[in-house]
């Protein structure tokens, strides 16, 4: 096998794709897609910064968007393997030199066929500082990407990379037509048109009847607002003002529950906010001060008191239990005060007083600091909890204390997760540890195509953060969704909420 | 009321008027300038939160030039100014529209909000202030404080969502989010703003009916209003014809304060009912620190605020010969 993404697997993949994609978990089984319906969705936030551009893309309600307007190369199916999209075959022999056939006879909304040429523009506009993507340093591994015919291209990378169809799959890098500058409304190949695009106020789709998925997709039209207040948005689902919402608080699972036509679909994910320990200043670069925090988190009671059961155990590395390359045989880290107190005093910081920074723009970290500050009392360390602001947290405060809290959305592969924030020169490597050992194992898997040893790879390298990085994580958060329940064909997909953002695509309305 | 006085009055308001709308250009003038300094004081600018958590220096620099924020304040500012001052209030850095085509979006869905709300609470806040004036003391008016005090005193967030859990969730006579489409009826809006309106109504009933209370019982012991009672005038007639051109003042000048209110202070009411207004679209400029946008709101909170101070100010002259005659 060449990748993951080799012709083998395709054959197999596209033929089954309709029905692979369709075929719900067994109690939705009963229900048969059908054409019609209009849904409104209420995502997290909507402002004047909603864009149609998808390089610029922010916030779930972004993501969703595009999503809803165009597709990809490739798309990840709900166990994250890359699937063909746009692109109906992907091959690589070296993981550097990757040839792109595209799917024929595809349109753009406004009639025009898609070709290579529109491709190329949609990859290389990320490398354009004035394009202002999220993913510049991403797009920087793009040596190359050139049409080889109508249909055709080559991207060549600067380095091997295994993961390429799964990072053409991110809302990112979604196909737009080549020299479009204008995003007031979308031209793409998705399965909705765009209606009408207000930033701040709605999105509204109607169903693309060219879509390049036959018989898909199913509603006649979706309607997204943002509704950033928790409880109204909780509110309009009920009262039946919208049909599906993202981001339901733990504390309001029950009235959902509790209502007959409503269910609240979960998804596991990767999700995560994290205690950042500075490794380049001391107290908190000190290794006995770093093991003594991870002992001094109570994991169990930050899953059941801030999240109310709706998470998953962390074991202060970033790979959840549910991921492939997951390393089972890593002991897990418990709250165990002898060992916390007994590190503290190898780190001679009995009795000293430390600053630790929370904010709510990082979920949860108020409280786990709460927690740490009391476990902390009594093992003596006196841990002074500064609460500061949600707005411009990110600029002001993260990274820049000795002490503090990051939160980390869930990336489509390890490969990312790591070199976004632990690698050693990563803008982002929060506590600022360094592993040359973790740094070389980095490089490896990146260009290894053998799944087996890929996940050995990523074994040692949980292992290695779990042991030595300056970051504890207690645990990953997963997202609650509600949803009126003549709404069919949801299931979690653990990249994000609303079925990894593409919902809209895959559900139909039965009512 | 004799010719000579009411030209007089006319000539009084029309210099008020002028001297107010002096005044007002510079009111403006400092409070964008006020605006101006504390955004620059909030941590971070336009082009960090654009980019994010995820961005790097280099992104950020880029993208800083493109906005123009790699200037310097006052050159900023000056530039705005002189935009502001030709009638163009600039290019929203985040929106990527002109700021113009964004308020033009939001504010007549502001303004309709807060005329229909005013449009409830005046009439009412009125009844209810002079009813309770004139039965000072009685059941009528002990109930009528009672109500009024609690409306005072429980804020908005508590009533909207109530009246949500009740009308939405549980009867499901009206939405729970004000929905504004372009395609919609009178019957549609009127329904969507409904629990909006009845919100915001509450709040600023309470305050008004409170001032006009207050007002009218102030005039109600004076001399003036003994003699008419021992002239043996109907309470009515005492209170319309006798107390209400000398209480007009200072409940206009109440209202003006709770209409002023019902424009920029619906923040609250805006973000629970999903309404988009002008006062989310501020605290949005905010949080994504874009200067253009918020300044421009700023501006147009600032100019209703003191229009409608000079409305209060122009009724008091008119309704008051002492303040005519001067």
């Amino acid at each position: 096998m060449l990748s993951p993404f080799s012709r083998r697997d395709l054959i197999g993949a596209g033929l089954g794709l309709g029905a692979g994609l369709l075929l719900p978990d067994g109690a939705l089984a009963a229900s048969r897609p059908r054409v019609g319906g209009r849904i409104r969705v209420a995502s997290l936030s909507s402002s004047t910064a909603d864009t149609l551009d998808p390089a610029k893309g922010a916030l779930s309600t972004d993501y969703v968007r595009h999503y809803m307007f165009y597709s990809g190369l490739t798309q990840l199916d709900r166990n994250l393997v890359p699937r063909p999209a746009l692109a109906e075959r992907m091959e690589s022999a070296d993981q550097i030199n990757w040839h792109v056939r595209l799917r024929k006879g595809v349109t753009f909304h406004n009639g025009a066929e898609l070709t290579a040429a529109d491709v190329v523009w949609s990859l290389l506009r990320h490398k354009d500082a004035a394009t202002g993507s999220k993913m510049a340093q991403i797009a920087e591994q793009f040596a190359l990407v050139k049409a080889t015919g109508r249909h055709e291209l080559t991207i060549r990378l600067t380095g091997p990379n295994a993961d390429l169809p799964t990072i053409l799959a991110q809302s990112h890098f979604l196909i737009l037509r080549a020299g479009t500058r204008d995003f007031r409304t979308a031209n793409g190949t998705g399965p909705y048109m765009c209606a009408q695009f207000r930033p701040g106020v709605r999105t509204l789709g109607r169903r693309n009847p060219n879509f390049w998925k036959p018989g898909k997709p199913y509603l006649e039209e979706i309607e997204l607002i943002g509704i950033p207040d928790e409880v109204s948005r909780v509110n309009a689902l009920l009262s039946g003002d919208v049909h599906l919402v993202i981001a339901v608080n733990p504390r309001s699972t029950k009235r959902v529950m509790a209502s007959r036509g409503h269910g609240l679909l979960e998804t596991q994910s990767g999700l995560y906010t994290n205690l950042i320990m500075q490794q380049r200043q001391l107290p908190t670069g000190n290794p006995h001060f770093v093991a003594a925090m991870k002992y001094l988190l109570d994991r169990p009671l930050i899953k059941r008191a801030l999240y109310r059961g709706y998470a998953t155990i962390a074991n202060d590395h970033p790979i959840p239990p549910f991921h492939p390359y997951y390393r089972a045989d890593l002991p897990q880290t418990t709250l165990d005060l002898d060992k916390a107190r007994w590190h503290l005093q190898r780190a001679g910081l009995s009795g000293v007083r430390l600053p630790v920074y929370a904010s709510p723009a990082a979920d949860g970290s108020v409280d786990m600091a709460s927690i740490l500050q009391e476990y902390g009392s009594r093992v003596g360390l006196k841990l002074a909890v500064n609460r500061v602001p949600g707005d411009g947290y990110w600029s002001t405060h993260w990274m820049k204390h000795p002490l503090g809290f990051g939160n980390t959305n869930p990336r489509p592969t390890a490969d990312l997760l790591f070199s976004l924030f632990y690698k050693s020169d990563a803008a982002w490597n929060e506590s600022g540890w360094n592993n040359p050992r973790f740094d070389r194992l980095l490089l490896e898997a990146r260009g290894e195509a053998d799944q087996a040893r890929r996940k050995q790879l990523y074994g040692e390298m949980q292992g290695l953060v779990r042991s030595h990085c300056g970051v504890g994580i207690p645990v990953f958060i997963s997202l609650i969704d509600g949803y009126d329940r003549r709404l069919k064909g949801l299931y979690p997909v653990s990249l994000g909420g609303l079925m990894g953002y593409q919902f809209a695509e895959h559900v139909w309305w039965e009512g | 009321m004799a010719g000579a006085s009411s030209a007089s009055g006319m000539s009084a308001a029309l210099t008020l008027i002028g001297k107010r709308f002096a005044s007002s250009l510079l009111t403006l003038l400092l409070v964008s300038l006020t605006i101006f300094v504390i955004a620059q004081l909030l941590p971070g600018d336009a082009a960090q939160e654009a980019l994010g958590q995820s961005a790097t220096a280099e992104q950020v620099a880029a993208l800083r030039h493109e906005m123009g924020l790699d200037r310097p304040a006052h050159i900023r500012y000056a530039s705005w100014l002189t935009g502001m001052v030709s009638g163009d209030p600039g290019q929203s850095m985040v929106a990527n529209m002109p700021v113009a085509e964004v308020i033009a979006e939001r504010l007549p869905n502001s303004l309709l909000l807060a005329a229909l709300s005013a449009l409830v609470a005046v009439p009412v806040a009125l009844a209810i202030g002079i009813g309770s004036a004139m039965n000072r003391g009685g059941r009528i008016d002990r109930a009528l404080n009672i109500v009024t005090l609690s409306m005072v005193a429980v804020p908005e967030f508590l009533v909207a969502t109530v009246a949500v859990l009740i009308f939405s969730v549980k009867l499901r006579w009206l939405p729970s989010i004000a929905l504004v489409a372009d395609d919609m009826t009178w019957g549609e809006y009127l329904r969507g703003v409904a629990m909006p309106i009845l919100t915001l109504s509450i709040i600023v009933i309470a305050q008004m009916a409170r001032m006009t209370r207050a007002a009218v019982i102030d005039q109600m012991d004076r001399p003036y209003v003994e003699m008419a009672v021992l002239k043996g005038v109907a309470p009515v007639r005492i209170v319309m014809r006798h107390i209400m051109p000398n209480a007009i003042a200072p409940i206009v000048n109440a209202m003006a304060l709770s209409l002023s209110y019902l424009l920029g202070g619906a923040v609250i009411v805006e973000t629970i009912f999903n309404y988009p207004g002008l006062a989310s679209l501020m605290v949005n400029a905010v949080t994504s620190r874009d200067m253009p946008l918020l300044q421009a709101c700023a501006m147009i909170f600032c100019a209703a605020y003191l229009i409608l101070m000079l409305i209060a100010d122009v009724t008091a002259i008119l309704a008051n010969p002492r303040l005519r005659a001067q």
